[in-house]
């Protein structure tokens, strides 16, 4: 960290253009080069001159309203502001003169009549861009005063002297958990307003009344209940105290910034961590951050308390049997525990009984070392990750198809997209960011369709709506998208020229042959889907011949009996049309946690070593044995539900799962929980006593990503440093635990440092070749494959071919699932995240986002509401074969008629209790998406609900240390 | 049929009822390949236990793929 400097975030105050001619002009006698459109305030800013301004900032248009960057050209009249007026050829601009000098002290003193001048216990103290423009300017008197009788024409002082309140003075808003809105402080720049319109595409706020009436409101009663997401750009905007993050208001000004990476969704933002010594002041998105361009959401931004939660176990902990309370021991204890019961179970049950849960929210370092333990000590391929439970059939269908399992865009690929297709993915809940980046390029007339069963946040929002929305019947991806490549076919939509160049030709022509057959018309799928032939025509026309056409999807595409066919099935659609290889285009998937793309890079699955390549190959083999010194498993190991199969079965004993809540996160919770009471060791590596942990033996405490160094892989396969801003609360990273637990049985492993397990990863796997840290501070990241052909990383793949070659068509037949509903189970359920909460909620269920989502809530129509006698917030029993549970019920035609929504956020509701054990046919990814189930009135709580929590707190006893 | 063996049998046949779109060898040996790729030993030697057994419950793409399902092999 300390070798570490930041690039300059300086604000050049207007955006960059884009233009490729460039113009010279001169400003203030030194001649500029500048791209056409950029303004005469970001030419002066490129040589160094900083114009006077305020409301004008880089990351939104220019505005020109505080004539403040006012400046003069020759041979032209009067004093244009420099932020609305484009550089030309030959220009030459003056920054200072004496008239612009008596102008803008002018400016500032009205600005300043009527601001309290109250700067020395101001929570904007230091970083006010009103105090330096007032220094800037040479502010010296303010002449202006307020009459004092009756009227008192401030918006700042809340009483006169004789007591009488001031009818403009506004209070502070305290409703957001994390920041205060405080109008006293407001010039009205409208900063805000423009950040919420321009950079997160919400609209929530506006400027209430004329001149001096002017006031930024939400047209709400307040922030919190307004349509505001909390994204925390107008706090950033803003160049006053008007808006602040509460920590700031508390703590004070940061000293110091950090640069890392958002431990949350798979976008990967990167943020300063902005710390005051060992305390976090606040986190602010980084400008130069490649994958988020400077935005963040609500819970990057805001949702970090959990990391010094009082919840945080500190102290190692183990238990002879899982009835017992927990005891308190050193580390060494508690590692000899685990090291000793592992090897023993080996010994009694064999080599293949134990294996490990790397995790998608740990590094990339970590994950190697998590999977390496398996492979090199434990001697067998069993380990797994979660991404079984989310993205596994992209690794599968990706593979299949393109040769490999990633995106093939960055994000930035969005702003040159002229039709975006969504399928089974709610970005502007599960990958805000993202979803601001989508909206803007809508705004600017870009066509969306979206395939989801529910009508999503994401299929309408401020100006813009989905062209299409085929709100499907939960379980018909493959009808439906194959229906979509059938008109593409038979319409003759299909782009031979790419096809012939790129993919297999021959394949190409069985493939056409399969889905020219009438079975897979829109017409004939119709009564399967719900969806009506004539819109599904219509998406599919637009998708092929309406310009640059890229899709995004989700676990709403892969949580399914065929989770890999419909994967397949997006291949062969982006192929069909040539939509690969170049900017705007491509196969996106949208990845759920921070690391899943690196946890899977990584090795992480048992059939895979680092690298996608398979165990089988011994030439692959050769390259770790070489490595790690000891022979490698040519046999696949288990998959997470395999791994509960063989324990519920005896035959696998032992689990090490590093910063992952199976219980909560995975289906069929009775089954799990059978999976885990079955084994003899059960080893929880995690910040908190999650509800995995009921069934543990050994407990580590973890780390959070604030206290260690490393990387994370995002979903456009971006390589971005997480560093150290505080040591670890429990005396070690997660890296550190996992060697001693290694080295506990005898492993001799040595790294002092993340970058020599990095250099371990290069040195193994080909994709990888070229990532050093070096290389990842010098760039800010990079984009895998990073080798000698790619030395700065690989934005957009398949540019030239496809990784494997030729592309590859495969059949998509439509096979209904299993889970069908009747008349026990007449309705079908489906999960999802929203935009507070993350996961299991374990992180994000530890801060104030709970302010937005208290509980989790069950999504019915109105008609299946009423036929069985429910009102808006009844509580309801939801029941599937596998079990049943209560929550509150919603009334909403979001869903369709037949299907039921809720989130998986907070254990009290456990919904996974009720999906079942159903998987995808190729990688047994859980059908999360589909459930049978039954939804009545109710009283309260089930049995099972107050059972499992009387077994919770049963098992979360802490005995205290012996001393 | 325990439990045990009635989840191998539902995996088996989703795997044949996705290569049954293919020509018929191919299917078999890409159903074969696929268990072999993806289904630890323990695994395999029970779906072959029960193929020795009859395969009651399998699609018959599964039973012509038997011969080509590798037996479990034990740790180096």
């Amino acid at each position: 960290m300390k070798d570490f400097i930041l690039p300059s975030d300086r604000d050049m105050g207007t955006p960059a253009s884009r233009s490729t001619t460039m113009v010279t002009l001169e400003i203030d006698g030194f001649a500029v080069t500048v791209p056409e459109g950029t303004s005469i305030l970001r030419a002066a800013a490129e040589i160094g001159i900083s114009v006077p301004k305020l409301c004008a900032t880089d990351s939104l248009e220019a505005f020109g309203s505080c004539r403040l960057c006012l400046v003069e050209i020759e041979g032209r009249a009067g004093t244009p502001a420099s932020c609305t007026t484009p550089v030309a050829a030959g220009l030459k601009v003056h920054t200072q003169t004496a008239k612009l000098k008596q102008l803008r002290r002018g400016v500032m003193e009205l600005y300043i009549s009527d601001h309290p001048l109250d700067c020395l216990t101001c929570a904007a103290n230091g970083d006010c861009e009103l105090q330096d423009m007032a220094g800037a300017v040479g502010l010296r008197e303010v002449r202006y005063d307020s009459p004092q009788v009756n009227e008192m024409a401030t918006h700042f002082r809340a009483r006169n002297t004789s007591g009488e309140p001031n009818p403009d003075w506004l209070p502070k808003d305290q409703s957001n958990p994390y920041f205060t809105y405080d109008p006293a402080k407001c010039i009205v720049c409208n900063r805000c307003v423009r950040a919420c319109e321009e950079v997160q595409g919400t609209f929530a706020l506006t400027i209430d009344g004329r001149g001096w009436d002017s006031r930024v409101s939400t047209g709400a009663a307040d922030f919190l209940s307004s349509d505001c997401v909390s994204c925390g750009a107008c706090v950033q905007a803003c160049p006053t105290a008007t808006l602040t993050e509460n920590t700031v208001i508390q703590i004070g000004a940061p000293e110091r910034s950090v640069l890392t990476t958002c431990a949350y969704c798979g976008v990967g933002c990167q943020f300063k961590a902005e710390m005051r010594g060992e305390e976090l002041v606040r986190m602010v998105p980084w400008k130069q951050g490649k994958a988020n361009r400077g935005h963040s959401c609500v819970k990057g931004r805001f949702a970090w308390g959990y990391a010094t939660h009082k919840d945080r176990i500190l102290k190692p902990m183990i238990r002879e049997a899982i009835t017992d309370p927990w005891q308190e021991v050193s580390w060494a204890e508690a590692l000899d525990f685990a090291a000793t019961r592992l090897r023993s179970i080996q010994e009694r049950h064999g080599r293949r009984s134990i294996g490990v849960i790397t995790s998608s929210r740990c590094t990339n370092e970590e994950t190697y070392l998590v999977q390496k333990l398996a492979r090199a000590v434990f001697r067998n391929n069993n380990t797994d990750t979660c991404a079984r439970v989310c993205h596994s059939p992209t690794g599968y269908g990706l593979g299949q198809t393109y040769g490999t399992s990633a995106g093939t865009q960055d994000f930035d690929s969005v702003d040159h997209c002229d039709v975006a297709l969504v399928i089974g993915a709610n970005p502007a809940a599960a990958h805000p960011v993202f979803a601001s980046r989508l909206k803007r390029r809508l705004r600017q007339g870009a066509k969306l369709i979206v395939i989801d069963p529910r009508r999503t946040e994401t299929v309408e929002g401020a100006h813009y709506r989905a062209v299409h929305h085929l709100a499907l019947t939960p379980g018909t991806n493959v009808a439906v998208v194959s229906a979509l490549a059938h008109v593409i076919v038979t319409e003759g939509l299909h782009d031979e020229g790419f096809i012939r160049n790129r993919c297999d030709w021959n394949e190409f022509l069985d493939y056409a042959e399969f889905i020219a057959d009438p079975r897979h018309s829109p017409e004939a799928v119709e009564s399967v889907t719900g969806v009506p032939a004539a819109e599904i025509r219509a998406a599919a026309r637009l998708y092929a011949t309406g310009g640059n056409a890229a899709i995004y999807y989700g676990l709403g595409v892969t949580e399914h009996s065929q989770g890999s066919t419909t994967v397949i099935a997006i291949a062969n659609l982006a192929m069909l049309t040539g939509n690969i290889g170049r900017p705007g285009v491509g196969v996106n998937p949208l990845r759920g946690q921070n690391n899943v793309q690196g946890s899977c890079d990584m090795g992480s699955f048992p059939h895979e070593l680092p690298g996608y390549r398979h165990v089988k190959h011994p030439e692959v083999r050769a390259i770790f044995e070489a490595a790690w010194g000891v022979p490698i498993d040519h046999e696949p190991g288990l998959r997470i539900p395999n791994m509960l199969d063989a324990a519920v079965e005896g035959t696998f004993r032992g689990l090490y799962c590093q910063g992952e809540d199976i219980l909560q996160s995975d289906p069929d919770t009775h089954h799990v929980a059978a999976g885990l009471a079955a084994m003899d060791c059960v080893i929880v590596h995690d910040l908190f006593l999650n509800e995995t942990a009921n069934y543990a033996h050994v407990f580590l405490p973890g780390s959070s990503f604030l206290e260690k160094d490393g990387t994370f892989t995002n979903a456009e396969r971006r390589i971005n440093r997480v560093r150290r801003v505080m040591a670890p609360k429990a005396g070690f990273a997660d890296w550190e635990v996992t060697q001693m637990l290694a080295n506990a049985m005898g492993a001799g492993w040595g790294y002092t440092h993340p970058s020599q397990i990095m250099a371990e990863i290069a040195a193994t796997t080909p994709s990888f070749a070229g990532v050093t840290y070096d290389l990842l501070d010098r760039l800010g990241s990079v984009q895998w494959p990073c080798n000698a052909a790619a030395p700065e990383g690989t934005p957009l793949m398949h540019v030239d071919g496809f990784v494997r070659g030729k592309g590859r068509f495969i059949r998509t037949d439509y096979v209904a699932t299993d889970e069908k509903t009747g008349p026990r189970y007449p309705l079908l359920l489906t999960t999802g995240r929203i935009l507070s909460q993350y996961n299991v909620g374990a992180q994000t269920r530890r801060t104030d986002n709970v302010a937005w989502h208290p509980e989790d809530v069950l999504e019915i129509h109105p008609h299946d509401a009423e036929v069985r006698g429910i009102r808006d917030g009844d509580w309801v029993r939801l029941a599937s074969r596998s079990g049943e549970t209560t929550l509150r019920a919603n009334l909403t035609d979001r869903v369709a008629p037949g299907v039921v929504y809720t989130t998986f956020h907070h254990p009290e509701t456990q919904a996974n209790v009720i999906t079942t054990d159903y998987s995808d046919w190729a990688t047994n990814c859980p059908e999360y998406k589909v459930t049978a189930v039954q939804v009545s009135p109710s009283n309260g709580p089930t049995d099972w609900q107050k059972d499992y929590a009387a077994q919770a707190a049963q098992a979360r006893r802490i005995l205290p240390a012996a001393e | 049929m325990d439990q045990g063996d009635a989840k191998l049998i539902r995996m088996a046949n989703q795997i044949a009822t996705f290569m049954a779109s293919k020509p018929e060898a191919e299917g078999v040996a890409g159903l074969a390949g696929h268990i072999n790729d993806f289904w630890d030993p323990r695994m395999r030697g029970r779906l072959l236990d029960h193929l020795a057994r009859g395969g009651a419950g399998l699609m018959p793409m599964v039973i012509a793929a038997a011969p080509l399902i590798r037996p479990p092999a034990e740790a180096p």
